[in-house]
């Protein structure tokens, strides 16, 4: 818009007296917006600045400014460490589990919701299905440890089968299992939303139009409904994407045991393990940093992307 | 050929509603089980009995959870936690979104900028621990209330509300000789009441069920929230930790009761506020 370029005088082109004059008119503003302020500088840009101490042995005594400067030596530690890359391998591949199945489903569930003819059903179903979503991590994670116990709901249906009870938490081979359910469980419904919301806004006419050329409403579907929310599960997948490098360690903190380490044990709980229990915070910060700092890439990447494809991005 | 259609069309819906249904069957009998596991009787439990109905009616698991002391206290602790901390975050929350969501703020947009990176980076964990150890926060519910204070992305959704509102009634109020202040509070928040009852709910709904900042910034059992409580009864299994009494045969049925417990007041307003949410859900994700 050409137009409004001339309409405003550019902002630097505003006399430091006039620009005075505008935050003295405004300095409610001003004083409402303080307290906030001061609190993202203390809370978030004073984490930022701490990260400084990754690069340090810092010494709770000493703080920040006197603490002994080492360089990268931690960095250079851990990527020496086979158990980091352990740490990294599990991370990454709770994440593609993650893709593989908690990201289609809730596009799935939206699809057949989106069938329900009847409105009072279809609430309903949506109402049950956001349910779990609003159930703390402790209290599904409760559930999943005691479901899954030795003398648990599930290991008396392996035994109805004639089987031995299966040691589900202490056997590394089911940690991914137990954590990808527990999420599908917990997340499917409320990721149904965005979708529910893209299906929601297609036109009825390609419906109609559908009709008349003879499709069934399984190629309904196909033909209609899925190309309708194509660039939102793109965005949604890509975002998916740029987050492979973190994931929600709160529920892996829950679930994960001593034997389990092997597969469930990720970067943030490492973390800390290493950094809050074990008070080794130089080190653990190194490594969070690393993976902030991979993360951050990811993010970008993606965010690159999904503006090429569909024009809508994250900034 | 027209016959065939319906027919075609009516098995469908038949798979459909089979579907939907087992489905809320996955998302509901969890939770029916341990309510029902909950008010058994413990050797029915431990023999399996108990499938579709409570089997020997009884409050006994309660009445033990109950009768422990730390389960009160830290419910109480829950309580303060989410009241003081939601009017906190509302609060916090508007005074930042308000003045960002005038345009006749100087810096609007190196605040919002400002703003804006802290949702892409991070400190993390240990240096966020360090800031809340040095500024003399440690063991104390301030530590809870304060580090969350605002969530970036709700005060985007309520600056972008704010900014809705016409600027007419801003301009005919400032005639009037009211300040910001006012405006906001006599104005601005009671034209807003959907969006804050909806950020009460996310921000309520946060601190009811977080237990990992309580975690680790908390040391004493008499301030920890409920949640923590909860893992430790339920997940360690420290269920009859401070008990003489004999447990063995209602343990699994206390480790429900408690679950019940925790739950409940999400269960009982959850019909009533869900729709706020999904509209919250809707406005975050298609802003976005």
């Amino acid at each position: 818009m050409p137009g409004k370029m001339f309409a405003e005088p550019a902002r630097n082109t505003i006399k430091l007296s006039e620009r005075k004059k505008r935050i003295a008119e405004n300095k409610y503003l001003y004083a409402m917006l303080f307290l906030p302020m001061v609190y993202f500088i203390l809370f978030k840009y004073g984490p930022m600045f701490g990260i400084l101490i990754g690069f340090q042995n810092y010494n709770f005594v000493k703080g920040v400014f006197g603490s002994e400067w080492v360089g990268f030596a931690h960095f250079r530690e851990f990527l020496a460490d086979p158990y980091f890359w352990k740490l990294v391998r599990n991370t990454v591949l709770l994440n593609i589990y993650m893709l593989i199945f908690c990201f289609p489903a809730p596009i799935a569930l939206a699809l057949i919701l989106n069938e329900a003819r009847i409105k009072w059903f279809k609430k309903l179903s949506q109402s049950i299905s956001y349910l779990p979503h609003f159930l703390s991590t402790v209290v599904v994670c409760g559930m999943v440890v005691n479901f899954l116990s030795n003398g648990g709901v599930i290991n008396r249906i392996v035994a109805a089968f004639g089987w031995e009870p299966i040691p589900f938490l202490m056997d590394p081979r089911w940690f991914r299992t137990i954590y990808i359910s527990s999420e599908l469980w917990q997340g499917v419904g409320w990721g149904s939303i965005i979708y529910l919301a893209a299906l929601s806004a297609v036109d009825p006419q390609l419906y109609e139009a559908a009709r008349m050329d003879g499709a069934n409403r399984w190629q309904q579907i196909r033909h209609v409904s899925f190309p309708g929310i194509a660039p939102v599960i793109t965005i949604m997948f890509l975002l998916s994407v740029g987050n492979i490098m973190s994931i929600g360690y709160e529920k892996v903190l829950l679930l994960y045991t001593g034997p389990t380490y092997e597969t469930a044990d990720v970067i943030s709980t490492y973390v800390y393990r290493r950094g809050l229990l074990g008070s080794d915070f130089s080190y653990s910060t190194a490594v969070e940093l690393f993976q902030s700092v991979v993360a951050l890439g990811f993010v970008t990447m993606a965010n690159h992307f999904s503006k090429k494809v569909s024009e809508t991005s994250l900034w | 050929m027209g016959k065939r259609m319906t027919l075609g069309s009516f098995s469908f819906d038949a798979v459909i509603y089979i579907l939907l249904t087992a489905m809320m069957f996955a998302f509901l009998y969890p939770l029916y089980y341990i309510g029902i596991i909950s008010v058994s009787d413990g050797i029915s439990v431990m023999r399996g009995d108990v499938k579709w109905f409570p089997v020997g009616w009884n409050w006994e698991a309660y009445r033990t959870v109950l009768a422990n002391p730390l389960v009160l206290t830290s419910y109480g602790n829950t309580l303060l936690y989410t009241g003081l901390g939601t009017f906190v975050n509302v609060v916090a929350t508007a005074l930042c979104a308000y003045p960002l969501s005038r345009s006749r703020l100087y810096g609007r947009k190196v605040f919002t900028v400002l703003i804006i990176i802290t949702m892409l980076v991070h400190g993390g964990m240990i240096p966020t621990y360090i800031v809340v150890n040095s500024l003399g926060l440690l063991n104390s519910i301030w530590a809870i209330i304060i580090p969350p204070a605002i969530n970036v992305w709700y005060m985007i959704i309520m600056r972008t509300f704010f900014q809705n509102i016409p600027n007419e009634i801003h301009e005919s109020a400032f005639m009037d000789g009211a300040n910001d202040l006012v405006i906001l509070w006599r104005l601005v928040l009671p034209l807003s009441l959907p969006v804050i009852a909806t950020m009460v709910m996310f921000y309520a709904v946060w601190h009811w069920n977080s237990f990992f900042p309580a975690t680790i910034y908390l040391h004493e059992n008499k301030l920890y929230p409920v949640q923590v409580i909860l893992r430790s009864m339920v997940i360690d299994g420290s269920v009859q930790a401070d008990s003489s009494r004999d447990l063995t045969t209602i343990v699994t049925s206390m480790k429900y009761a408690m679950i019940m417990i925790t739950i409940l007041p999400i269960i009982c307003v959850y019909p009533f506020i869900q729709k706020y949410f999904v509209k919250g859900a809707m406005v975050g994700s298609l802003k976005g």
